[in-house]
């Protein structure tokens, strides 16, 4: 207590100023509620009128016209552009097209991503499992263009799975909607393990050993335990795959060859149809589709695993 | 759960194989880039250096390039600052409506980047009549990029808590020298971290840029996709994507190190 009198003594903390500044500064620490609203005016104002408005405008947009001779987008109300998604041949059959797509890409990734996932987080030894994570992140953060760009090279006609296959007696898929498949599967694969490896990580091991010693087999103890345990990070990983194949339009202009998905649909109808109002209402689409998607999943705790 | 020893083997052979499906088409493209075809042909009848040198040489893929870091730069400089507050707003303080505020956070990237890029080309358009330039371009990345900067900004906030900025205003500093001296220095790792991975996400962001560039302005993933499909331009792409994967993996390389040396010292 001396001690700290006679420091004081031989150099005295000089007293605040007492300016404009530091009366600012108090008046905020003892109002958090003013402190929280300063903070979040700046981010709010960008991702809501950015964002959520823009959005929001875009479902708007989709209940207006364009006058067929001047261009120009009129304002008057009409369902005209969602009747015809909803009742046009080419946008029920483009729809079907790119819902399968979604569903078969989702399904491989699935396929693909338990495997390996299980091996990172239960068989792996901690060192290999780093860099298992590491060398399955790198790619993710690869350019998207560059990927697609990647299977163009490899599924073309003299290109190194052809090389591969042409001895099998087998030849490569070529440009269309396989190639469309397997380059997305490729795409969002990272995404899917991720969510599914943290899953497994909190499955404690005691519970595979307590299965195994009331007689579980590797399978019994994967389906009544695992699997059980890891769906809603499952269901996390395929919103993934899922979500970001609907939307897709550049894959499929890369590989797809002339096949057509429902963002090639909303593009030419951006640019070169210049009918903005029917490109908002072919959007509206896959989102109704993720939304339902994501409503559906909602009560297996998926969100949280995002 | 004891697995059997082929069990074992079977899945380290499939994570091998699936690795290698993962690494095989990027190492494609490097191959690629020296070879002396100009259609993709494999093996390669030859290599050369000559795609890498007209690579350097374009006029186009340097501008390009330019366009690129500049809309990068403004977007993560911009996304720092939103995502800085934003984070210090959701991790130190309670309040109604938080958690629709970190959903909002997300979505931009959450929801496939052609609903993002209509929504904001028709909000440009449309409704505020302003023609698409460089800048909306900026505005469309700085978006999505803010969930990077959050993600790294909050987690480090909620490890280091507030006894120190307590500590800090015990002490008689104001809000500002507390900010300045004690949190900003502890988030400054955190930054740069968040900062790198925003700019590389910006860098090679395609589909919602191309709904939102103007006419003139040609990002190095447009310059790649205009020349993608252009006869004999192929090794000239292959030799942009290598560079590009470079540029995008180097700073995720570093942000990793630097968030993973910073738990370890921890």
């Amino acid at each position: 207590m001396t001690t700290t009198q006679v420091a004081a003594e031989h150099h005295p903390v000089p007293r605040p100023r007492d300016g404009a500044p530091r009366r600012l500064s108090s008046f905020l620490t003892s109002h958090p509620r003013t402190r929280l609203a300063l903070l979040l005016t700046a981010p709010l104002f960008w991702l809501v009128i950015v964002y959520i408005v823009a959005l929001a405008l875009l479902l708007v947009t989709a209940f207006w016209t364009v006058d067929s001779f001047t261009g120009e987008i009129s304002t008057e109300w009409t369902l005209d552009n969602i009747i015809t998604v909803l009742t046009g041949s080419l946008y029920q059959t483009v729809t079907l097209r790119t819902l399968g797509v979604a569903l078969m890409v989702t399904l491989i990734d699935v396929a693909l991503a338990l495997p390996i996932a299980f091996y990172m987080a239960k068989v792996a030894s901690p060192r290999a499992q780093r860099i298992l994570l590491i060398a399955v992140l790198m790619p993710l953060w690869a350019s998207y263009l560059v990927k697609a760009y990647a299977w163009r090279s490899v599924l073309s006609q003299d290109g190194i799975l052809e090389w591969l296959l042409a001895p099998l007696g087998l030849s490569t898929p070529g440009y269309g909607l396989t190639a469309t498949i397997i380059t997305l599967s490729y795409l969002w694969l990272p995404y899917v393990i991720l969510p599914i490896y943290a899953g497994l990580e909190r499955v404690p091991d005691s519970l595979l050993e307590a299965s195994a010693d009331l007689g579980g087999r590797t399978w019994r103890t994967l389906g009544s335990v695992v699997l059980p345990l890891i769906y809603p990070a499952v269901i996390a990983g395929t919103i993934f795959s899922f979500s970001l194949s609907l939307g897709d339009y550049i894959t499929v202009n890369i590989v797809g060859g002339a096949s057509q998905m429902l963002g090639n649909l909303v593009y030419t109808n951006v640019g070169a149809a210049n009918n903005l109002p029917l490109a908002a209402a072919i959007a509206l689409i896959p989102i109704v589709i993720i939304f339902g998607y994501l409503a559906i999943v909602r009560r297996t705790g998926a969100l949280n695993n995002l | 759960m004891r697995l059997s020893r082929t069990a074992r083997l079977v899945l380290a052979a499939v994570t091998g194989l699936i690795l290698v499906v993962i690494y095989v088409p990027l190492v494609v493209v490097l191959v690629n880039s020296f070879s002396t075809s100009t259609s993709l042909t494999w093996p390669p009848p030859g290599f050369t250096l000559e795609w890498w040198v007209r690579a350097f040489e374009s006029t186009g893929a340097r501008e390009a390039v330019l366009t690129s870091v500049q809309v990068a730069i403004i977007a993560t400089v911009i996304s720092l600052m939103l995502g800085t507050l934003i984070s210090i707003a959701l991790q130190r303080f309670d309040f109604f409506g938080r958690d629709a505020i970190s959903l909002l956070i997300i979505l931009p990237i959450a929801l496939p980047g052609i609903i993002t890029g209509i929504a904001l080309n028709n909000f440009f358009r449309t409704i505020m009549g302003i023609p698409l330039s460089i800048w909306t371009v900026v505005i469309a990345h700085a978006t999505f990029c803010i969930v990077t900067v959050f993600n790294n900004v909050i987690a480090r906030l909620r490890r280091t808590g507030t006894s120190l900025e307590e500590a800090s205003a015990d002490l008689g500093a104001g809000l500002w020298t507390t900010f300045r001296l004690v949190t900003f220095p502890q988030l400054r790792s955190a930054l740069l971290a968040g900062g790198l991975l925003a700019f590389a996400l910006s860098f090679d962001e395609i589909i919602v840029t191309t709904f939102t560039a103007g006419s003139g302005v040609t990002t190095l993933p447009i310059f790649i996709l205009n020349n993608m499909f252009r006869p004999n331009q192929a090794p000239i792409v292959s030799v942009i994507a290598v560079v590009l994967v470079i540029v995008s993996i180097v700073p995720i390389y570093l942000a990793q190190r630097l968030s993973g040396s910073e738990q370890q010292r921890r």
